[in-house]
């Protein structure tokens, strides 16, 4: 069976598109292979930055004929009817046959598609492939119609057979017509030249100085660059990133070490890192013993008759260049982060954050205040997180900021020690903005804590009020991701947090400054008020009514009529902030789902109010789903489920609720004595665990009723003709759906 | 590049090189357009010219400024007033990047010796409505030209594409020449009797324009002149197609593009005066955005623009 290769040859193609488009090209080629009945045996991808390539080994040389009957008309259809049945299956009237069924005789053709061969069908589907490849930005050039993602030259396309003889497929695309031919590297390659397989494809590529595969392009810069770091005593920085894109930029990789000059060694190691990788694509090559960056490599894509002298004398040059600039900006800062920063927090009042919710300086105003309130529910000083909250982002400002984005906070850090801050503040510089994914480490300084918390509540419930939500795969702001980070510095914190109070406060805080333009200052005055007794009243609603309350009795009755400020905000902020909660209890599923917690385990103990504690929340489903795991435990959900189920069913039927009164006098057999034997000997237990919070021994205590649960069921009918006694069970079985409710609840517990 | 004969002597040297290298590809060399224009690109031969179906080969320098880049002329690669090199050819011939790389020859750069480098980079200009794929041309990781095929102009199509080749003259120079401070190198060739450097030539006026550009300039007036220009280029623009004085068909694409230029450049002087906030900079930019594109609307009106084509 014959081997196909194909390779598209083209002007640079963008590092970072290449081992992707590799991919699609193999995918959607040999689908379109597959679709049209072509098997093969084996396929592989190849890119550089000016060519992709395709081999498919053992292709079927012909598509196999397939028989088809197609039922038609009936014989006495319109004649247009059967016309028609005619031009569509692709046959003569002789051709068909007649076969009799209920309904009358009808027409049948029996349809054979002959195979094709391999290379019409590989002509049809790279056509099809080339004009609908899916890159993420492709273009036109010439006056040509055709896109790519830069100008496509040539196109290979040949199969060879298992005699070695070559044919090429008979393919034109546009005026690019296929060939057997391709060329080398852009310098030292020598014209172009032709290829009879894949084998010999990629033998004459590497002699034409193109090595064809990325892995093995990134594997000889990372050996090279590795033993010449090491022959100095020196380690280069792992960037799997960096060397991905880099064997991406060269189709005959040159690993050229060089040295730093001396004056920039005193800018900050993640500068020197960041400036080389980000504007010139070179590793930083470390002192393992200082942890200095000493060194610099850089991969060239061309051997010269100098070993690369004047290469990398060039690329020492431009990084002097860049350097001195980096230099510039860090000598620039340092005169502001000496004086305090205060010009650039000045600054953030001109920066916009989101247009409906002000500056960059009202939302640090905001984080700040929040973070004094925060700061003794984490156990910080509020004083401190209030003034590193202030500080936290004045980095952005700054000229090193400006030129590396991506160093934003780290060289607040910097800045706040030279300013002469405390390293609490200048930590929380730093670290406020973690944890950014699911596995960035999350802060443990109590500051930064509580910076890190206040800002991502400020986040969601500014967003949360201006009404723009994650929907589907659309989370421009990052709002789950911010979720998520509350939820982990919680509970990686062991923090108890009320989030309520936090929340309705937050919104209504953002709830002032969007209606403050508008609103009556009077209405503002109120609503301040409110603000200011939410932490007395824990949430929202109380303390808008106690304030309503107060004004009433006093001179001035507030407006709260339909329409009027009172009554919109006070109408939507407990909305708001139910919706808010969900939100972190969804995202609190995901991330007890990842830790092996069932949803139904969360589900039944977040109906148990006190929702808004998260750290409460997740010690009530690790014990129950550790519970869970156990026999005991297993089975006491199962005996609780039952005795809910009777109950319910008898408390509909009655009408009436069984909730106290059940005695142990009444009881008939031993079994029924030993439950309450049993429940009298555990509600105290239970009760005490859970007022202490211990869930695993309220679990385990509740696990011991087991047993005695059982043998009731086993021994006892509930309904008995006896009212007192059938009244007095239903009691009992209440008893059972009291004391295990009070951890969780188990009805909502699945299987 | 000490040991290379093929070397230029100076800055001016480069240019005239490149002058006739493109002329010997068959561009027209043109002269700089007379106004302030902060990139070659503004040039009408490039962003006019890059619309309709004519085809269109051109190469010029264009003296270029970015009030924000000056540095009083204290600066060893930065200054508010610089050269570019600028090539548009339409369509994109086939063989473009084998003819920019001639061009690199061209001016003493030694293939067999650097490292050339097509990197990505996007070309997108929010003021003119326009943008293009490409890269970043690098020379031992130095950035030494942009090369863009142009798919938007104005808000058209480029049908068919055009080629856009753009050299940063100053900091070519100081790599071809091998000067780590531009304005050390020499302007005019430095065996001439009186030999100049690019300092001696520039570094005033940059100290004079900083000053000016950064501390002087008065705001309400440029204010004032960006309403102007913007209303101008509105009025020239609504006019009827056919003149009345003469009878003939004159769309006024071009005085109408020239005010739009001019708008462009009060908008830097203003930014750097730093009187702009973030938000208003966006509106500032949509202002001259349909402007480029009003213009770009009437240049394909014109025959020069493929009207009656």
């Amino acid at each position: 069976m014959p081997d196909l290769l194909i390779e598209l040859f083209s002007e640079e193609i963008p590092a970072r598109m290449q081992t992707r488009a590799a991919a699609d090209l193999k995918e959607r080629l040999t689908n379109g292979l597959v679709d049209a009945g072509l098997t093969y045996g084996g396929a592989a991808a190849f890119s550089t930055p000016r060519r992709l390539a395709l081999a498919v080994q053992d292709v079927l040389a012909q598509s196999p004929t397939v028989k088809e009957e197609r039922k038609g008309p009936r014989v006495d259809a319109p004649e247009k009817a059967i016309e028609g049945f005619l031009r569509g299956a692709g046959v003569s009237r002789g051709d068909l046959e007649v076969r009799d069924e209920k309904k009358g005789q009808v027409y049948y053709a029996s349809i054979t598609k002959p195979g094709r061969p391999a290379a019409a069908i590989i002509a049809d589907v790279l056509d099809d492939v080339i004009r609908n490849f899916p890159w993420p930005k492709s273009m036109r050039w010439g006056n040509g119609a055709l896109r790519w993602v830069r100008p496509l030259h040539s196109i290979l396309c040949i199969l060879t057979d298992d005699a070695g003889e070559v044919s090429v497929v008979d393919l034109d695309v546009d005026g690019l017509k296929a060939g057997d031919t391709t060329e080398g590297h852009r310098f030292m390659g020598e014209g172009r030249f032709a290829v009879t397989s894949f084998e010999d494809y990629a033998a004459k590529l590497k002699r034409n100085k193109v090595v064809l595969d990325a892995g093995e392009r990134a594997a000889h810069i990372w050996q090279d660059a590795t033993n010449q770091a090491f022959a100095n005593g020196l380690e280069v920085v792992e960037d799997k990133g960096l060397l991905a894109e880099v064997a991406g930029l060269v189709e005959w990789p040159v690993v050229l070490m060089g040295t730093i000059d001396e004056a920039f060694l005193s800018l900050p190691s993640e500068v020197l890192k960041t400036s080389m990788r980000e504007h010139q694509k070179f590793f930083s090559v470390r002192n393992p013993k200082t942890q200095r960056i000493e060194r610099f490599v850089t991969v060239a894509n061309v051997e010269t008759a100098d070993q690369g002298a004047t290469i990398l004398a060039g690329n020492s040059r431009v990084l002097s260049a860049r350097l001195a600039d980096a230099v510039f900006f860090w000598e620039n800062d340092l005169r502001i982060a000496k004086a305090g920063m205060g010009e650039w927090i000045a600054k953030l009042e001109n920066v916009t954050f989101e247009r409906r919710l002000g500056s960059q300086a009202e939302r640090i105003n905001r984080i700040a205040a929040l973070a004094k309130e925060l700061a003794p529910a984490v156990g910080a000083d509020p004083d401190v997180a209030e003034q590193a909250a202030k500080v936290c982002k004045a980095d952005l400002s700054s000229e090193m900021v400006y030129e590396f984005p991506e160093l934003q906070g780290l060289m607040g850090r910097y800045y706040a020690i030279e300013a002469g801050l405390s390293e609490d503040v200048a930590m929380a510089c730093e670290e406020h903005y973690s944890p950014l994914g699911p596995s960035d480490e999350v802060p443990t300084r109590l500051v930064s804590v509580t910076v890190a918390l206040a800002d991502k509540l400020d986040l969601l419930t500014g967003f949360w009020a201006i009404d723009e939500k994650p929907t589907g795969s659309k989370d421009p702001f990052a709002l789950r991701r911010a979720a998520l980070g509350v939820i982990r510095l919680v509970l990686e914190n062991g923090l108890r947090l009320p989030l309520d109070r936090f929340l309705d406060s937050q919104l209504l805080k953002h709830k002032i400054a969007l209606h403050r333009a508008k609103a009556s200052s009077g209405d503002i005055d109120t609503l301040e008020e409110v603000l200011d007794e939410i932490a007395d009243h824990g949430v929202f609603g109380a303390a808008l009514h106690a304030v309503i309350d107060r004004r009433t009795k006093g001179e001035a009755a507030p407006d709260t009529s339909e329409g009027s400020v009172l009554r919109t905000v006070g109408d939507a902020l407990p909305d708001l902030s139910t919706d808010l909660l969900a939100f972190f209890h969804d995202r609190l599923k995901v991330y007890l789902r990842d830790r092996g917690v069932r949803h139904d385990v969360i589900d039944a103990c977040l109906t148990l109010g006190r929702g808004d504690d998260l750290s409460l929340i997740v010690a009530r489903a690790t014990a129950l789903s550790d519970a869970l795991k156990t026999d005991d435990g297993e089975n006491l959900v199962q005996g609780f489920k039952r005795a809910n189920n009777i109950l319910t069913q008898a408390e509909e039927k009655d009408g009436v609720e069984y909730s106290y009164g059940a005695d142990v006098k009444f009881s008939e057999t031993d079994e029924e004595r030993a439950l309450f034997g049993a429940l009298d000997a555990v509600e105290g237990q239970i009760t005490t665990a859970i007022e202490a919070e211990d869930f695993a021994a309220a679990m385990a205590a509740m696990a011991t009723l087991r047993t005695p649960i059982d043998a009731f069921f086993e021994a006892v009918q509930i309904n008995t003709d006896n009212e007192v006694i059938r009244r007095n069970r239903l009691n009992l079985l209440s008893r059972i759906r009291q004391i295990c409710g009070q951890a969780a609840d188990l009805a909502r517990i699945e299987g | 590049m000490a040991d290379n004969p093929n070397k230029p002597r100076s800055f001016q040297e480069i240019i005239l090189r490149l002058q006739d290298y493109w002329a010997a590809q068959g561009c027209a060399v043109m002269q700089p357009y007379d106004m302030e224009v902060g990139a070659g690109t503004f040039h009408p031969a490039t962003t006019l010219r890059s619309l309709g179906s004519k085809p269109w080969a051109a190469a010029y320098v264009q003296p270029s400024r970015r009030p924000t880049d000056g540095r009083y002329g204290d600066s060893p690669n930065r200054w508010q007033h610089y050269y570019q090199y600028q090539v548009i050819i339409k369509p994109s011939p086939p063989d473009l990047q084998a003819i920019y790389l001639g061009s690199l020859k061209a001016i003493g750069i030694d293939m067999d010796l650097h490292d050339i480098r097509f990197v990505e980079d996007d070309w997108e200009s929010p003021t003119l409505g326009a943008w293009g794929l490409g890269w970043e041309v690098w020379c031992d990781g130095m950035e030494v030209s942009q090369f863009t095929y142009f798919q938007q102009v104005g808000g058209h199509d480029c049908k068919p594409v055009s080629g856009e080749l753009t050299y940063g003259l100053e900091r070519l120079a100081m790599y071809v020449l091998g000067f780590d401070d531009g304005n050390d190198m020499p302007f005019n060739d430095p065996d001439a009797s009186i030999p100049l450097t690019y300092g001696d030539v520039f570094r005033d006026a940059e100290a004079q324009y900083a000053r000016w550009n950064f501390d002087v300039a008065d705001t309400d007036t440029l204010f004032q002149h960006f309403l102007d220009a913007e209303a101008e280029c509105g009025r020239i623009l609504e006019q009827p197609a056919d003149d009345p004085k003469t009878g003939r068909r004159i769309v006024m694409a071009l005085p109408a593009y020239d005010q739009c230029i001019k708008a462009s450049h009060i908008f830097n002087l203003l930014d750097a005066r730093g009187v702009i906030s973030v938000t208003e900079r966006q509106a500032y930019i949509g202002r001259v955005r349909t402007l480029a594109k009003a213009c770009a609307d009437a240049y394909v009106q014109t025959e020069a623009g493929g009207y009656g084509a």
